[in-house]
């Protein structure tokens, strides 16, 4: 059964890793249904967020596959149970003097935030978890939406626990030595 | 210790580090920095005439010595040449070090005159790849590209340098650490999965070892043979593996897969136990993998993880080294030997013993006098001996190559297995030739093959390279023209070659300043080879004019069943499961 999956993939921050990623997923045929980069708590360490629908066997061969590329240096599968997950939308809504009360009414109810007015639009921000900017994209999509951009999630587990600090420790390995 | 120099004179002493001691590869714009200071190291570049070359060079050069290959080539056209080798490293495991040149670094993104993304290119096809545009990166970078390359699951690693970053002035400060976080290759195995698997062996009464090309790269051949030897378990060697257990042992069925044996076919699709030692379960071994082998568990020992279960379950999953996991094997089952316990295999050997007997590989001679290829390519390996290095390309001559030269030793057999690149046999050759310039190097090709890279011939000639090589000359591409046989009503849609009529070899030959000689009869054969034999201050071409319709047999057609195989046109072996 193909199912949503949250991976969180440790980087190197060097050039060109995110289209290493993004062609092996494409490559093995996998679609990603959204991928989210950024920086970490350790400048030299990127950390992306990646959902895909799959089901559990391909899951761990890309898993494996993505584990070969060397600049990848840890992949966690988050449990949906005990990690967060947020996203970001930005959304440009018609709002008349006659809709504009409306508008704002579902603004405080998602307790989502007003970043821009205009005469005839408000610009809205809301953070949270999939369903619930899919539930205040529902609610505001009779006023007009007019623009959307939305961000791709980011996960984290529940706890005090760190991913990345045990996959800091640096590996170091002898070079070959110099010949002649 | 830092030393100042230009970027080019780093990337050469990097290399020289790095312990190249031969480069092949072809000088361009982008490069061109790197070939002044090139004149006068110690190491030796062999100018070759297409990029291609260089690359199949690199990779019979570190398939027959163990070490990194390395070839060289300009930006754009010059690198893009190098994409087939490098797809066939990827695939086949191959160490290879690709460097090339790029444009400078203020051009990249601009279309620049022979500008091509290789880095994005050869993504896929790499084990891992870097673009270097600051000079001080370029010593770290080459020792993490030969380290890479040569750990773990041996791979090709290219390294792109901007121009600009081999003209400018750097310090050359070679590393005393490399920092991999992301790159932690597995070699040692887990005990606990030996126990487990050294339990699956005892217990089992059909085994069957099944053994890849990841067995010759980790140089394994000699703790097989002891694991084979203590337990008596019969073995297969997969087209890549050809050679990592000597043809000549009684335990050994032969090559398994779509032109195997039928002992090595049946042993596999019968067996209970598959024991994978480096192989992959590719689909020309497998068949159709539904039916293939459906009451084996399955032992998968690879260095990739990446590899395990990726086309087959496996009940025994062991991560490490194929020679530590056989080396670790072998402790386990010895030790349950000398307490008294052994696997019970005496029904299941005598069974394949009988296939074996009943099944020989074969062929049938041409009624009308002429020339079967397997005939010569039969001679070919007798005359030459077990000592000698064969190349091939891909086709009808790659498998009767495979069958019918009986190898003893491993790294005496390179070819293109997973890629299927023809044209692969001349250049690599020549480069396990210069790996091995005391062994006499055979390149098996066909026709086809023989005309995509021949060019490398005068590389050969004027590097003082004697290689040898036996065209098998059906004037067809002959594995193609077999599918249209048996698949397409004999309906033979452009795979006439005409080569015994255009070009003329032998002269083809002697214009690259080799010796050429022809061979159309079969008590010509043994001469004619004797004669090619005794050359060995230039390169000898033998063309071998041998009769068109000759098939590989046996045969599984593609996507059918490994039951299904087929030992002869329209002859299916007879074997019943009570003779077990």
């Amino acid at each position: 059964m193909a199912a949503t999956h949250t991976l969180s993939v440790l980087v190197e921050n060097k050039p060109g890793v995110l289209a290493r990623i993004a062609g092996l997923f494409s490559r093995r045929g996998f679609n990603i249904d959204s991928l989210a980069v950024g920086p970490t708590e350790h400048a030299e360490i990127s950390r992306m967020t990646i959902v895909v629908n799959v089901d559990e066997s391909p899951l761990e061969q890309v898993t494996k596959q993505l584990n070969k590329l060397v600049e990848v240096i840890k992949i966690v599968e988050l449990d949906p149970d005990a990690s967060v997950n947020r996203e970001l939308v930005l959304v440009k809504v018609a709002a008349t003097a006659e809709t504009r009360g409306q508008v704002l009414d579902t603004v405080q109810l998602f307790r989502a935030k007003v970043i821009d007015v205009a005469s005839d639009a408000v610009t809205i921000q809301l953070v949270g978890n999939s369903a619930k900017i899919g539930d205040f994209l529902r609610v505001l999509e009779p006023f007009g939406v007019r623009e959307l951009v939305q961000s791709g999630q980011v996960a984290i587990g529940r706890g005090s626990r760190s991913i990345s600090e045990r996959s800091l420790r640096p590996v170091v390995v002898p070079a070959p030595p110099a010949a002649g | 210790m830092s030393e100042h120099m230009t970027g080019a004179q780093s990337l050469i002493k990097s290399l020289e580090a790095a312990g190249a001691e031969n480069i092949f590869g072809i000088p361009g714009g982008a490069i061109l920095p790197a070939y002044d200071p090139l004149m006068d190291s110690s190491i030796r570049h062999i100018l070759v005439r297409h990029e291609q070359g260089a690359g199949h060079a690199a990779q019979g050069y570190a398939s027959a010595t163990g070490k990194v290959g390395v070839c060289m080539a300009t930006s754009g056209p010059g690198a893009t040449n190098l994409v087939t080798p490098i797809a066939d490293s990827h695939m086949d495991s191959v160490p290879l070090v690709a460097i090339t040149g790029q444009v400078g670094a203020a051009s990249i993104g601009t279309d620049a005159f022979q500008e091509a993304d290789i880095r994005g290119i050869t993504m896929p096809i790499t084990k891992h790849n870097f673009l270097v545009t600051d000079p001080a990166d370029i010593p770290r970078t080459v020792a993490e590209a030969f380290y890479i390359a040569s750990t773990g699951r041996p791979g090709p690693v290219l390294v792109d340098v901007a121009k600009s970053a081999l003209q400018s002035m750097t310090t050359y400060d070679w590393p005393t650490e490399l920092h991999l976080p992301g790159y932690r290759p597995v070699t040692r195995p887990h005990a606990k999965q030996i126990r487990e698997a050294a339990r699956l062996i005892l217990e089992s009464r059909r085994p069957v070892l099944y053994v890849g090309g990841g067995t010759i790269r980790s140089g394994a051949s000699k703790e097989l043979r002891q694991l084979a030897e203590l337990t008596g378990m019969p073995v297969v060697t997969t087209l890549m593996a050809r050679g990592a257990f000597p043809d000549s042992h009684p335990q050994h069925l032969g090559m398994p897969g779509m032109h195997g044996t039928v002992a090595a076919v049946a042993g596999l699709q019968r067996s209970d136990l598959i024991i994978s030692l480096g192989a992959r379960f590719d689909d020309r071994v497998t068949g159709n993998l539904d039916s293939f082998a459906p009451g084996a568990k399955v032992i998968h020992a690879d260095i990739d993880p990446a590899e395990i279960g990726k086309n087959r379950h496996a009940d025994v999953p062991i991560v490490g080294d194929v020679r530590e996991v056989i080396g670790d094997l072998v402790i386990a089952l010895q030790a349950e030997a000398d307490a008294g316990t052994t696997g019970d295999y005496e029904g299941w050997v005598e069974f394949l013993s009988g296939v074996k007997r009943t099944y020989p590989l074969g062929y049938d001679e041409p009624t009308d006098g002429g020339l079967s290829p397997q005939y010569v390519i039969e001679r070919l390996g007798a005359i030459a001996g077990e000592d000698a290095i064969y190349t091939s390309g891909v086709g009808q001559h790659q498998m009767w190559a495979a069958q019918f030269v009986k190898y003893e030793k491993p790294r005496t057999w390179i070819n293109s297995g997973g890629l299927g690149t023809m044209g692969f046999a001349v250049p690599g050759a020549m480069g396990a030739k210069v790996g091995c310039p005391d062994t006499t190097v055979w390149a098996i090709d066909g026709d086809g093959c023989f005309q995509m890279t021949n060019q490398e011939l005068a590389t050969c000639a004027i590097n003082d390279i004697p290689i040898k090589v036996a065209i098998i000359n059906n004037e067809s591409l002959g594995m193609v023209r077999q599918w249209q046989t048996l698949f397409y009503n004999e309906r033979y849609s452009n795979t006439d070659l005409h080569s015994k009529r255009i070009p003329d070899f032998v002269k083809l030959a002697e214009a690259y300043g080799c010796v050429g000689l022809a061979c159309d009869s079969p008590s010509d054969v043994d001469a004619t080879i004797t004669k090619a034999m005794e050359i060995n201050d230039v390169p000898v071409v033998v063309d071998f004019r041998v009769h068109r319709d000759a098939m590989v047999w046996p045969m599984v057609a593609a996507g059918t069943s490994n039951d299904e195989i087929k030992y002869a046109r329209d002859l299916a072996p007879q074997f019943e499961e009570d003779d077990l």
